[in-house]
């Protein structure tokens, strides 16, 4: 019996020294990103343009236009293989920075005239914005709708905010263009402008893509389709291909369809990016923010050792204040940071300042709940009972007291992360991290160290917080 | 220690604190500063923080954005040793180039000294309305589940009343010490919020308990019963989130400064609100509720 527990509180003390570890080295190595994969990629990407666009000659369908999937799914290769720059995995240098934390730029877009469009031409206007970042080079910039009608785009280690959002200010130019034989973009034929709608259809099974477009753009359109009958016609977001259709027939009446392998989420993406170059609304930058890379620096390496200094307090006060039971929780306490940090940079969510910050006080709650637990336990033993009795009772009686506390920080949380934005998100999003582990730091690893130790033979009041 | 007896000084200290709050927002209007030291995150126009890595005068600085714009900078602020923020209406883009061209030029700075932000009108609007839109949708939801929980009114009443006295003082303490009011503000104030709760929920929750041992009708030993239980905790936790919060005063960048200083003050009083306010409201809505009741079944 003893010596089965003694086994399993030397298993719960590796496990925690196991994660700290990870959390601290990391599983499989370090990341490292280098300046000039961006670029490699850019004209890998280019490249495959070239090549697609001349490779289709000839897939004629049924339908007005016909195209393969292969354009399309090309734009979403470039931006998968620059999201994954991660390499290891668990430690603390996987974490993902936020821009306040390591430099960069964001611009927040909204409607010139703060109207709200519908949710198709919003997510057109994400998408054209998505298509314009990387257009310009940047594939680390992530662009996410924020509440109804702005978009967010954050650029990470750039540092001239001016030049960033003169480049990526004026909204993408969507054009049909004829194709040159080398593959490279001929006249303009019709006017992104003149795309009334575009959309993702059904037909015989498939998922296909279909166009509409006004009085300009019928007459544009047929007069194009006629001329290249067999051709390729090219979409262009500025001067990047999005898709090369070929034109099985002259379209007289505005409305096409694009064949081709979609899946739905293709056809989806490629009408998104058609409706970006006919948006109802502009896109005015309501808001920007450039934090120097060393700013930056700065404030993660300064509050991280405000943060460490704080949590090494909390320790030297917790064993000195309830000695054993103290010990234990600061063993759950350095497993509770342990486990934050691998699970922070596991999911990726953003580390901002005030995130920092929502981890301390993280440690707060954490510590809380150990102090009720033990404050508890302190009672049960001066009222006499045995010390497995109150360490029973110290956790049955503490726990709705915990859970209620716990819970209702966790709906204030709730309204920031769907009121807040930014670093305001991250913020709500590690304090949610923080609360959930820490209730489970302190409700089943403290508990499981003091029964360990209780069955053990340590049973001495006296190391409990009895007189 | 008795909490019901005093309950009246209590509430005067509380008083006096938030009134000094007021207070400091009025004076701070009436001197024309605005009742807040608005950051452009509320009041819209672009902000350059710089690092100029030498000792130069406001006035300097002034002169080189007057030079540009046609008009002084509304606000220039001096940080510790060599940084400024310079606040202006919002800048074209261009102008806000020739601005930073200028000054590093003449300081011989790179780009990395520079923070810049601008924020539109439409942005600062919607962040007043979302900050206070938060802090009342947070106090409903809190009161439901309190009231629900405890299944007594009185309770989730009295705590979220203690949670608007810790709002009152926190956002006092912003007009006092003219600590930059960002988009920071709401998660402070809702992490204030989160901590009151907890502890006076911590309260209650033992309250709750000694109504078995002590009799429901017998408010002012429930009350001091169950402060004084919990009061080492209460002191205890209280502790260590100051210790971790003024940790992160001492050697955060100033951010972090922003965020720490009024959740220290937070901090301190949600303590003395859920120890020496939330039982005494709750003493006082449950016997005026006492007293109605029985004057009710007396009347019969």
């Amino acid at each position: 019996m003893k010596g089965k527990n003694v086994f399993i509180l030397l298993l719960v003390l590796v496990a925690i020294a196991a994660l700290t570890a990870v959390s601290l080295l990391g599983v499989g190595n370090a990341a490292s990103t280098s300046d000039s994969s961006d670029e490699v990629q850019y004209e890998l990407a280019t490249d495959e343009n070239g090549e697609l666009a001349t490779d289709e000659n000839g897939s004629a369908q049924i339908v007005a236009i016909a195209t393969t999937e292969a354009t399309t799914v090309e734009g979403e290769t470039a931006s998968e293989t620059t999201t994954e720059e991660r390499i290891g995995y668990g430690g603390y240098k996987n974490i993902k920075l936020g821009l306040d934390l390591k430099g960069g730029v964001y611009i927040v877009y909204g409607p010139e005239n703060d109207e709200t469009p519908d949710s198709a031409d919003m997510d057109a206007a994400v998408s054209m914005l998505q298509q314009r970042v990387e257009y310009k080079g940047y594939y680390d910039a992530e662009v996410s709708q924020e509440g109804t009608n702005k978009i967010r785009v954050e650029i990470p280690g750039v540092e001239d905010a001016a030049a960033v959002v003169e480049e990526i200010g004026e909204a993408a130019h969507l054009t049909f263009r004829a194709m040159n034989d080398d593959g490279t973009p001929g006249d303009i034929l019709v006017d992104g402008t003149d795309v009334e709608d575009a959309g993702k259809a059904y037909q015989n099974n498939s998922v296909v893509v279909t166009l509409k477009f006004n009085e300009n753009g019928r007459q544009a359109f047929a007069e194009a389709t006629q001329n290249n009958v067999g051709k390729q016609i090219g979409i262009y977001m500025d001067d990047m291909l999005i898709s090369a259709p070929t034109v099985n027939q002259a379209i007289t009446d505005g409305n096409a369809i694009i064949t081709g392998d979609f899946d739905a989420e293709g056809a989806e993406d490629l009408a998104a990016k058609i409706r970006s170059g006919s948006l109802p609304f502009s896109l005015k930058a309501l808001e920007y923010n450039a934090v120097g890379a060393r700013l930056g620096a700065d404030s993660l390496s300064t509050s991280v050792k405000a943060g460490a200094v704080g949590i090494v307090l909390v320790l030297v006060f917790m064993l000195l204040v309830y000695r054993l039971p103290g010990f234990l929780a600061d063993i759950a306490l350095v497993g509770y940071t342990a486990i934050n940090i691998i699970i922070l940079s596991l999911t990726g969510i953003s580390l901002t300042l005030p995130g920092v910050a929502g981890i301390v006080l993280g440690i707060g709650m954490a510590v809380d709940a150990n102090v009720i637990v033990f404050e508890r336990i302190k009672e049960e033993i001066r009222a006499g009972k045995s010390v497995k009795t109150a360490i029973h009772n110290g956790f049955d009686r503490a726990l709705s007291a915990i859970l209620d506390g716990n819970i209702t920080t966790l709906i204030a949380c709730a309204v920031l992360l769907w009121l807040g934005t930014g670093p305001i998100k991250g913020f709500a999003q590690t304090l949610i991290l923080s609360i959930v582990v820490s209730m489970f730091s302190a409700l089943v690893v403290t508990r499981l160290l003091l029964n360990l130790c209780a069955n053990i033979g340590i049973k001495s009041p006296k190391l409990y917080g009895g007189k | 220690m008795k909490i019901v007896k005093y309950r009246k000084i209590y509430i005067v200290i509380s008083m006096v604190f938030i009134i000094i709050g007021i207070a400091a927002m009025i004076f701070n209007s009436v001197k024309g500063n605005g009742a807040f030291n608005y950051d452009i995150q509320f009041t819209g126009g672009t902000s350059i923080q710089v690092d100029l890595g030498q000792a130069v005068s406001d006035e300097e600085v002034s002169q080189v954005i007057q030079d540009i714009t046609g008009e002084a900078p509304a606000q220039i602020q001096s940080l510790e040793e060599t940084s400024k923020i310079i606040k202006t209406k919002s800048l074209e883009v261009e102008t806000r180039n020739e601005i930073q061209e200028a000054l590093k030029d003449k300081y011989g700075i790179e780009n990395d000294s520079f923070t810049i932000q601008d924020v539109s009108g439409t942005i600062s609007s919607e962040m007043k309305k979302n900050s206070v839109l938060s802090i009342v949708i947070s106090c409903v939801c809190m009161l439901i589940y309190v009231s629900l929980r405890f299944k007594d009114f009185n309770i989730g009443a009295s705590s979220v009343l203690a949670l608007c006295h810790d709002a009152l003082i926190v956002t006092g303490s912003y007009a006092l010490l003219r600590i930059p009011f960002n988009n920071n503000y709401i998660a402070v104030v809702l992490t204030i919020l989160g901590y009151s709760i907890n502890a006076t929920i911590v309260i209650f929750d033992r309250l709750r308990e000694d109504r078995k041992v002590i009799g429901r009708n017998n408010f002012e030993a429930l009350v001091d019963t169950a402060v004084n239980q919990t009061l080492r905790r209460s002191i205890f936790t209280s502790l260590t989130v100051f210790f971790t919060v003024v940790c992160l005063c001492i050697w955060g960048v100033d951010s972090i400064k922003q965020f720490a200083l009024p959740i220290a003050v937070g901090v301190v009083a949600g303590a003395y609100s859920s120890v020496f306010i939330s039982g005494n409201i709750w003493y006082i809505l449950a016997s005026l509720r006492f007293k109605k009741k029985q004057a009710k079944t007396g009347k019969k």
